[in-house]
């Protein structure tokens, strides 16, 4: 039988570090049911019976983060054979106070104090002997990042988990610990077992609101703990729940020996803080920290981004070495099928949908695990808690916390690890929200969009220099921070956000150097996990929009038609007839196949005279249109129309207006859009030909342009990113939400732009100049109208009801 | 007065953290309790939030949160 071990503790105590050293590669990564938090399980490498679940770092287990609630569910409901209670031991007393929490479970528990090396090196000395006394369990010494000790916690917590553990009631005073007594005494009526009893009598005691709405207790007894509550908070003079935090905080306190607490002078975390988070530094430093990373990424990511960095030529990109290998894979398959005589529609589908789809994914993973990595790296060290702190002020105003703005600074390089550092805030409402917002950054893929508008629109329509292409691009960043600022503020006014108000109340780790298995394991863990769910959906949807422009309707099925050459609506050409030899023997007229492509033509045979010879003269009586009901793979240059363009078509109702109504090629690039950003621009240049695309698609009207430029910039991103959306939100229907979001608010913010300038400009006014001032309106209601924040919203997370 | 009213460089102790809800209780389980003692160390550049050593660790705690907790100079 396997042993189940949990392993518990701070974050930024090295628990992961500990975790990746007792599991190895035995890992799987996956998520809690119902929330954004991470699970992570793995066999101890050295004993394959051994499963150790690595719960999320933690600081207590109050009911109110899901990080929390997941932990204690886990705890109750699993009840694992032991708990390895990592604490870091150059922060011995918050430490410890979440070991005393944890010491109620009934779980035998061993205490791995880590960081030694660092503790020894700073001449602290700990006494091991006071705490394992106190807290009545083992406690090792350990190394997590050099490896040491690490078997030693191990093999404890295997050798206890056999074992049963006495529970500690010497931690509150004597008043306290009378009340929970008690309480314990009038709950232990029922079903409720006897290693549950002391963890919810403590959590009954505090009022806690996730245990009582879960417990049945009938009325009586209810009233009965509320009578012990009170009496022992008349008693204490405080109320139960600061009563139980510090009496536990005063226990450890008590057992740390006072010389840890002494604080070495001015540390080297100190003198980084100084410059780091100095008033003036902190901003230049950041902005500085970011271009680097960002330098890096392009350098060696070996990607093309096309016009990133503000580099507007369009079609001068720098390939990457993926898209070369796609490039020749494609190539060589192509060739291979070709060979077999394959059916050129399916070759079509496997290498320009399947194997492009993938590619343009794959293209982007080397910047993204480059990127991946730094951020790893500036986390881990303790730089992201800082930057946390100096943009706190900015970003709450507008309902986000500091947390917030890594995502937002990655994200102007590309959306997907933009939305994925989001994992780093700890509020699921923050997290859900930066998740729905991120998309709007303008990202590198959708720079084309502006400079090829700004390029080639704006600048001939408003005879525009450098300053018009500058300000263009520089209005498509503010559109986008507006967009996020204002999504910020309103969708904390709805329900589902409602209510929590995120505390930023945040340690600022010391800073230390990174162990750096640990960092390429996470960087990879990223990685992947992009390519694995953010790959299927990118390879799924390329082959639907590649068969879609690929694949024509045809739905009439008329009556034969006759269609001749007399009314000019088809050409017909004269080839000669030869024989074995090569003599010309008569002519043929033929068909010159440019008109339809279904069709049957009926021939008459005769025999002339011409020059003295006898030659066979065989003429076109009637050509037959046959239409076909059904599906057909489009022939190169075949004048029909595929799904694409009827969907543009139906599309282009849709954004009559905002505006580009006029062609039917503006919607398609805009789905287009959603296979990558940078399609959009190619797709336009591409159906417009020789024409001018300003004069063809924008009807020489700015007003449309920038419409169309608004609207692309925010609707939903690419698939990349909405893989990424999804992976983030572990849920379809938050992931639907954003979409709809990010498409609702582009709409409107096009339609409103639109309808007011033409009204402006032009003085047109319309019907759906009426429906932009009403969207304008409530736009501006839900933005200014007051929020109702109820105090305490509970989360609600699976915790098995006992019977 | 309440830990928002402290002044960067002042150490002060903890008498009560008032309020309810979620907020409060972070405060207290980071260990922010009765009778501790706080060093305001900094404020951060745009004048919010704080930065404090509480129990031997660097904590941040905004300003308006920090209204909850009744202080005393010591």
């Amino acid at each position: 039988m396997s042993i189940k071990i949990a392993l518990v503790g701070n974050p930024n105590s090295g628990k992961t570090t500990l975790f990746n050293a007792l599991t190895g590669s035995n890992q799987y990564v996956g998520n809690w049911p119902g929330v954004t938090v991470e699970k992570k399980e793995g066999k101890i490498k050295w004993n394959k019976e051994v499963i150790l679940t690595d719960l999320p770092g933690i600081y207590s287990l109050s009911p109110y983060t899901p990080e929390e609630i997941v932990t204690r569910n886990y705890l109750v409901d699993e009840h694992p054979s032991a708990i390895i209670n990592i604490v870091d031991g150059t922060n011995l007393e918050r430490n410890l106070y979440l070991t005393t929490q944890l010491l109620d479970f009934g779980i035998p528990v061993v205490i791995a104090i880590n960081f030694m090396d660092v503790v020894r090196k700073r001449g602290i000395k700990l006494n091991l002997k006071k705490i394992e006394q106190a807290l009545g369990c083992r406690v090792v010494e350990i190394s997590a990042l050099k490896g040491l000790g690490v078997e030693e916690v191990a093999r404890e917590a295997i050798s206890i988990s056999t074992g049963k553990t006495k529970f500690k009631n010497d931690i509150f005073t004597k008043e306290t610990e009378g009340a929970i007594q008690k309480i314990a005494e009038l709950i232990s009526y029922g079903y409720i077992e006897e290693r549950e009893l002391r963890w919810l009598s403590v959590k009954l005691f505090e009022r806690d609101e996730e245990i009582i709405s879960h417990i049945d207790l009938n009325d009586k007894t209810k009233e009965n703990i509320e009578r012990v509550i009170r009496e022992t908070e008349e008693l204490l003079d405080n109320d139960s729940e600061s009563i139980v935090i510090s009496e536990r905080y005063d226990y450890v306190t008590s057992i740390v020996d006072k010389k840890i607490k002494g604080k070495d002078k001015v540390s080297v975390s100190d003198k980084i803080d100084r410059i780091v988070t100095n008033r003036f530094l902190a901003i230049p430093i950041f902005a500085a920290v970011l271009f680097c990373v960002y330098f890096l990424a392009m350098g060696f990511g070996g990607f093309g981004i096309e016009g990133f960095l503000a580099d507007a030529s369009l079609g001068d990109n720098t390939i990457g070495w993926v898209e070369l290998l796609f490039a020749w894979i494609s190539e060589g398959v192509s060739s291979v099928l070709a060979g077999w005589n394959v059916w050129p529609w399916l070759i079509g589908l496997i290498v320009d949908g399947a194997i492009a789809g993938v590619g343009g994914v794959l293209s982007f993973v080397p910047q993204m695990l480059i990127l991946f990595l730094f951020l790893t790296l500036l986390e881990e060290c303790g730089y992201m808690s800082r930057v946390a702190f100096v943009f706190d002020r900015i970003f709450r105003r507008f309902g986000l916390s500091g947390k917030s703005v890594i995502p937002m600074f990655v994200a102007t390089g590309c959306a997907v690890p933009g939305i994925m550092a989001s994992r780093t805030i700890e509020q699921q409402n923050d997290r859900k929200i930066t998740i729905m917002t991120t998309g709007f950054i303008p990202c590198g893929a959708k720079m084309p969009i502006v400079f090829f508008l700004s390029g080639s629109v704006f600048g001939t329509m408003l005879g525009g220099g450098t300053i018009v292409r500058a300000l263009i691009a520089v209005s498509a960043y503010f559109i986008g921070i507006l967009a996020v600022i204002c999504s910020g503020i309103i969708l904390k006014k709805f329900k589902a956000f409602a209510g929590n108000p995120s505390p930023f109340v945040m340690e600022l780790p010391e800073y230390h150097v990174p162990a750096p298995l640990s960092v390429l394991k996470t960087t990879w863990e990223r990685g992947w996990s992009f390519i694995k769910r953010a790959g299927t959906v990118i390879l799924l949807a390329s082959i639907v929009i590649w068969g879609l422009s690929n694949i024509t309707i045809e739905t009439t099925k008329e009556n034969e038609t006759l269609l001749n050459d007399e009314n000019g609506s088809f050409k017909t050409e004269w080839v000669a007839i030869k024989d074995e030899e090569d003599n010309i023997v008569g002519r043929e007229e033929v068909p010159v196949y440019d008109q339809v492509n279904h069709y049957h033509y009926y021939t008459s045979e005769e025999t002339v005279i011409e020059n003295g010879e006898e030659i066979t003269v065989i003429k076109i009586d009637k050509i037959v249109a046959v239409e076909h009901e059904g599906l057909y793979f489009m022939q190169d240059g075949c004048n029909c129309k595929s799904i694409l363009q009827i969907l543009g078509e139906c599309l282009s109702v849709v954004f009559k207006p905002l505006g580009f109504s006029e062609s039917w090629e503006t919607s398609v690039a805009t789905v287009l859009g959603l296979v990558a950003k940078e399609e959009v621009v190619g797709a336009l240049e591409t159906m417009a030909g020789d024409e001018d695309p300003s004069e063809k698609y924008f009807n020489n009207s700015y007003l449309v342009a920038f419409s169309f430029m608004i609207f692309n910039l925010l609707c939903a991103p690419c698939f990349a990113a909405i893989g990424a959306i999804k992976r983030e939100m572990n849920n379809g229907k938050w992931t639907w939400a954003t979409l709809g979001w990010m498409t609702g608010v582009a709409y409107a913010t096009s339609l409103v732009t639109y309808q007011l300038g033409m009204l402006f400009k032009w003085g047109s006014f319309g019907f759906f100049t009426v429906v932009a001032f009403v969207v304008l309106a409530i736009f501006l209601y839900f933005l200014f109208k007051p929020a109702k924040f109820s105090l305490l919203k509970i989360i609600k997370a699976p915790f098995k009801k006992k019977q | 007065m309440t830990l928002k009213d402290a002044k960067v460089g002042e150490t002060v102790k903890v008498l009560r953290v008032q309020g309810e809800g979620p907020i409060r209780r972070r405060i207290m389980d980071l260990g922010i309790t009765k009778g501790v003692e706080i060093y305001i160390r900094k404020v951060a550049p745009l004048g919010d939030p704080f930065e404090l050593t509480v129990r031997g660790y660097e904590l941040s705690l905004r300003k308006e949160d920090a209204k909850m907790v009744l202080t005393e100079r010591i």
